[in-house]
């Protein structure tokens, strides 16, 4: 457990020194979302509809703006072989990497969600919904895109590559995550949603940082 | 003992190249074989369908074709578990080998859908639990292909298309339950293609001939292409000089 | 202490080298020659874990190494050829972080005191960005100091060191054999250590 808060703790201290990069994904958070109205008409109606579904899908694309600098700078100065090579668990370690690179990137847009769902005039119900979808729903593609992030280390054509890899991956979480917030505009239950998204973290949570570790021996051969 | 070491003789590349060329051509007549009867079947002897006409006879490829990207998609995890597990090359060579003819399928099941969708609803695609799940699982298989083909190292490229693989196998029922979550939820949808015609017993035996032969082919391609990468990945071996000159 | 049996190993499609073997006991160490690009460092990887061999087996004390990762892993420090520093993070907390991912908690002065050993001193808070070449290699070398290790695996360490800092390294090696430590060593340099085997790649 140990070993866990060391890096987390180390990932934090890095990215405090490097505030900009976090910033980057935010802002691009923002950028996105605010393109839609922009594309679509201010029409108030249509905009509550969409909210949701725009809010998930810029989420998703923000969290995989994140994914390549997960390990990419430890890999390219060679902390992350002398990682691998500690007598401390490595899976531990990751697990360390992969919980600061959500409260880096993920919290943040939980945070930030709720203020551009105004932008959307969704209901203080549903703005809610939105935060607590999120809330259960970052984690969950913060795990899934290390898995991609390890496979593609160091490969060509990584970043793009690791989207098509992820994307795919992250679609039952888009779909439970802005279906909640759907379900509660329907006025039916949102618990049922929240549950799925709630079980898919936990399976996540279970398998996600063994195969990330696992990918990224295999990276470093 | 016998059946198992024959096994593991086979499963060095040298000795499987020929076997392998001489189940090709087999598997390749059987699948001939059986799409000629299933198409023939689906495309003469069935009836025609009340509500849809002569349209529907799409369904007899865009079914089968569907289940067998599935299908594909779960023996190539297996395969690249076992080449994982074992350390076996010729287990990760199988998965590669299947995973262009999967993708295949995938898109002849979504090919065969729009037109199927077209004359019938006129419109071209149809956001369908079906289809939706096919479109994923094709860019599942577009991503293990894209993997593999980014990794210049063969070994590595094996277990990274590996894990991914099995990855994808795990998510696949999941992505398959969300999807037929969220087609129900958003029923305002107006048409879908997994309301087949109520099947008659001569559509079900088409439909299952034309199942059996997309194995068939499956198989006999996958063993062709599978030749291929063994003649790539080992051409430094004596064996392949000669098999080659 | 360390042996190795019938090593093969592959990069691609070259075979780098096979039936490699070598046998190593306290205060002996290994001097791993060849030119660039013959597969120096991926021996050493081999020998450390991080990349599998073809063929053959590395023992420590008579074990298979992927039969104990974590003992083996205690039980040695290996050093490559990247730096292994965070540009942003002065040597003082790169190296304390370093031994605290590794599993201890060495205290600060003797942090600093290795450092200074090394020659840096009045440069352990700065961010290490600064630091020439030469002086990243110190810091990495600093942990050979902190570590407590019985095998020294080290790629090429005189990389970008000055006559002083090779001097040093030689005798904090030669200190570690007499101690009954071993060592693996690439290097193009001819090193005046006794008791050297010899591998040619």
């Amino acid at each position: 457990m140990r070993t866990v808060l060391i890096a987390l703790r180390r990932d934090l201290l890095l990215a405090g020194r490097r505030r900009s990069e976090v910033l980057t994904a935010l802002l691009f958070f923002v950028v996105v979302v605010s393109l839609f109205p922009i594309g679509v008409g201010p029409e108030r109606a249509l905009l509550r509809r969409i909210g949701p579904g725009v809010l998930w899908v810029a989420a998703l694309l923000a969290t995989l703006l994140g994914l390549p600098r997960l390990f990419a700078a430890d890999h390219a100065d060679g902390t992350l072989e002398q990682m691998a090579l500690s007598p401390q668990p490595f899976a531990l370690q990751v697990m360390g990497k992969l919980a600061a690179h959500w409260l880096l990137c993920g919290l943040p847009l939980v945070v930030l969600a709720p203020v551009l769902g105004l932008l959307f005039g969704l209901s203080a119900d549903a703005l809610l919904v939105l935060t607590l979808s999120l809330l259960i729903g970052t984690p969950l593609l913060s795990l899934i895109g290390a898995i991609g992030a390890a496979l593609t280390l160091g490969v060509r054509g990584g970043g793009v590559l690791l989207s098509l890899l992820v994307l795919p991956l992250f679609i039952p979480a888009l779909v439970f995550g802005a279906g909640s917030v759907d379900a509660q505009a329907a006025g039916l239950g949102v618990q049922g949603h929240l549950s799925v998204l709630g079980a898919m973290l936990a399976l996540a949570a279970f398998f996600a940082p063994w195969a990330t570790t696992v990918s990224l021996r295999i990276a470093m051969e | 003992m016998t059946a198992s070491w024959r096994f593991f003789r086979f499963a060095s590349p040298a000795t499987f190249y020929p076997l392998a060329g001489r189940l090709q051509p087999l598997f390749m007549s059987l699948a001939v074989v059986l799409a000629a009867a299933g198409l023939w079947i689906g495309f003469m002897v069935a009836p025609t369908d009340a509500q849809q006409g002569e349209g529907y006879r799409i369904i007899f490829v865009h079914v089968p074709a569907s289940w067998m990207a599935m299908f594909i998609y779960c023996v190539m995890a297996l395969w690249a578990a076992a080449g994982l597990a074992f350390n076996a090359r010729l287990a990760s060579m199988m998965a590669s080998a299947l995973a262009p003819t999967g993708a295949l399928f995938a898109f002849l099941s979504l090919w065969t859908g729009a037109l199927w969708g077209q004359p019938m609803w006129g419109t071209w695609w149809v956001w369908d639990a079906r289809l939706t799940s096919t479109l994923i699982l094709l860019f599942l298989y577009v991503g293990f292909m894209a993997l593999q083909a980014a990794i210049d190292d063969p070994r590595r490229a094996d277990k990274a298309g590996a894990i991914l693989a099995l990855v994808g196998v795990v998510n696949v029922p999941i992505i398959y339950f969300s999807v037929q979550w969220w087609s129900t939820l958003h029923q305002g949808a107006s048409v879908s293609m997994t309301k087949a015609p109520s099947m008659a017993a001569t559509m079900l035996v088409a439909m299952l001939l034309m199942v059996l032969a997309f194995w068939m082919y499956s198989i006999a391609v996958a063993m062709a292409r599978v030749r291929n990468i063994i003649l790539e990945r080992e051409r430094q071996a004596e064996w392949v000089r000669h098999a080659v000159a | 202490m360390l042996t190795a049996t019938d090593l093969a190993c592959s990069r691609g499609e070259r075979q780098l080298f096979e039936r490699l073997c070598f046998a190593l006991e306290a205060g002996q160490w290994l001097h791993v020659k060849g030119e660039n690009g013959a597969g120096k460092t991926t021996l050493l990887r081999t020998v450390v874990g991080l990349s599998p061999a073809d063929r053959g087996q590395v023992r420590w004390r008579g074990a298979d190494i992927r039969d104990q990762p974590g003992d083996y892993r205690r039980a040695f420090v290996y050093l490559g050829h990247p730096a292994c520093l965070k540009d942003d993070l002065s040597p003082l907390e790169n190296l304390q972080l370093a031994l605290q991912l590794d599993g201890f908690e060495p205290r600060e002065e003797d942090v600093l005191q290795a450092l200074q050993r090394l020659g840096l001193h009045g440069r352990e808070d700065l961010p290490s960005r600064v630091l020439s070449a030469g002086q990243r290699r110190r810091v990495l070398l600093a942990r050979l100091l902190l570590r407590p290790a019985q095998l020294w695996i080290l790629d090429e360490p005189f990389n970008a060191l000055d006559a002083a800092a090779t001097e040093l390294l030689l005798s904090m090696v030669r200190h570690h054999l007499d101690a009954g430590g071993v060592a693996v060593l690439t290097s193009h340099q001819t090193m005046p250590l006794a008791q050297s085997r010899e591998v040619r790649l």
